[in-house]
């Protein structure tokens, strides 16, 4: 994958997955955000680095805070921006994708933001679109959601400091969750101390061992003394056949509550990519609590996200 | 040119600076050094006049007009300027003006920030060069050096001007 990610130079093309970058690649994606954060800070919160430059918003798949900060983060950079929905737009009249493409292109455009319910899609996108086109990918199917990782990694960065001593658990479920996925390739490059997922047997995919992680059934085990929780939501609308008794049930027993919360490292952070089901996977109580940071994220995408597009966007070195 | 004659310059710059803006009566005045040079030679500056308010520092790789040609360099330091500059009067630094690209970026990020009541350029060394009608207001000295001349500051401790040949 990384021959298409990177140019001859090693710089960000595409941004597709973390699986396979570098740690100092990651490193640099984390220090350009934290430049874009006083962005984020002045009267007006632009920067002209993207000026003249037109991004679409190619989303497949429903999604309102990925698209809202990819269009801010857009926005922030002096970009113009389209949102496609596709659901409303041609693929319904039967047009397919690679004609689609073709069409943006005559657009004239710089960069595709693309999620996709099919894994694959941002790459098979990558391989098909002109040269001058950069593709990020915004979540496919149960393969990658990269940015969502590297915000979160930023959040961890900003409190924590180091990665090196941290104890993560990744709880819910780690089957359906491209979050996860991406999470798992950043926690373990950044080289944290240990990574555990928490989740029934059944929403834990088989063989996960040998991504380095430790399984735990059990949700107050598994929580034992860790700096940083990441709860994922459960992605119902994935779900084939009987995978979960009852949402009532699974809170029984994974949901994230104060009380199980006693059992993490009393500075410990919480956090969710949203969009979050109270009362499922977690209390409100403890997503509106003082340990809880997922709004920060929320704020810490933004910066990520003009980050991954200034550096993609930023190798298209003029060769003409 | 040698340390001391930086340190010349830099106390020759700052009573001028002292002296002017006793006539233009402007007490108040925020100081702002552009990134890295220019922070270094203002941080003297500052300590000299003895300014009350804190150092904003300038970091313009967001805005320069280069982005699509060579990127976006890999370690830029976020912008501070720790004040409002809504009418206030804002002595800009930069330790060499060469094509007046740098202060035409700095000079739009800061309007990002507020609408300060004036903005004057303080640079330690002045070259010939010029792409854009920007000149400074004071001057460390000024050098006339051939187009495939570079001068740079390193620092910061000491402070001492590089030349190199980039042809």
């Amino acid at each position: 994958m990384n021959a298409i990610q990177l140019d001859k130079e090693g710089h960000l093309k595409h941004f597709i997955g973390i699986e396979g970058l570098k740690r100092a690649l990651l490193i640099e994606i984390l220090d350009t955000a934290t430049s874009f954060i006083s962005v984020g800070e002045k009267a007006v919160k632009k920067a002209p680095i993207l000026r003249g430059k037109t991004i679409i918003n190619l989303f497949f798949e429903p999604s309102t805070r990925t698209r809202t900060t990819f269009e801010l983060a857009s926005k922030r950079l002096s970009a113009d921006v389209l949102n496609f929905n596709i659901n409303t737009s041609s693929s319904s009249k039967g047009e397919n994708l690679i004609d689609m493409l073709r069409n943006l292109e005559a657009m004239h455009c710089d960069m595709f933001i693309v999620r996709h319910n099919a894994a694959g899609a941002a790459h098979f996108i990558a391989q098909h679109v002109a040269p001058n086109i950069s593709i990020i990918n915004a979540g496919d199917g149960q393969h990658e959601h990269p940015t969502q990782a590297m915000l979160d990694m930023y959040t961890i960065r900003q409190h924590k400091g180091d990665f090196a001593p941290l104890r993560v658990a990744l709880v819910g479920d780690i089957q359906h969750s491209r979050v996860a996925r991406s999470n798992i390739y950043a926690l373990q490059t950044l080289g944290v101390s240990e990574l555990r997922v928490v989740g029934p047997k059944t929403l834990i995919p088989k063989g996960i061992e040998k991504f380095g992680v430790k399984v735990f059934n059990d949700l107050k085990t598994g929580l034992r003394d860790v700096d940083v929780i990441i709860m994922l939501r459960l992605q119902r609308e994935r779900m084939r056949g009987a995978l979960l008794p009852s949402a009532h049930e699974y809170f029984h027993y994974y949901g994230l509550t104060q009380e199980v919360l006693k059992v993490a490292h009393p500075e410990a952070i919480v956090m969710h990519p949203g969009p979050i089901n109270r009362g499922v996977e977690i209390e409100s109580k403890v997503a509106d609590g003082k340990r809880s940071v997922i709004l920060e994220q929320v704020s810490n995408g933004i910066a990520i996200r003009m980050a991954v597009m200034a550096m993609t966007l930023g190798t298209q070195r003029e060769t003409y | 040119m040698s340390i001391n004659q930086i340190d010349m310059l830099l106390n020759s710059m700052a009573s001028y600076l002292k002296n002017k803006l006793k006539f233009q009566q402007r007490d108040a005045v925020l100081m702002i050094g552009i990134h890295t040079g220019g922070v270094w030679v203002a941080e003297r500056l500052h300590a000299m006049l003895e300014l009350s308010e804190p150092l904003g520092q300038l970091n313009i790789a967001f805005y320069r007009d280069d982005f699509s040609r060579i990127g976006l360099h890999p370690h830029v330091k976020p912008s501070s300027l720790p004040f409002e500059v809504d009418n206030r009067h804002i002595i800009l630094v930069d330790d060499v003006l060469h094509t007046g690209r740098t202060i035409r970026a700095a000079l739009n990020e800061i309007f990002d920030y507020g609408r300060p009541a004036s903005v004057t350029l303080a640079v330690l060394v002045e070259r010939n060069g010029r792409e854009l009608p920007i000149q400074p207001d004071v001057i460390g000295c000024s050098l006339c050096l051939d187009s495939g001349k570079q001068i740079k500051l390193c620092g910061p401790e000491p402070l001492y001007l590089d030349y190199k040949n980039t042809r």
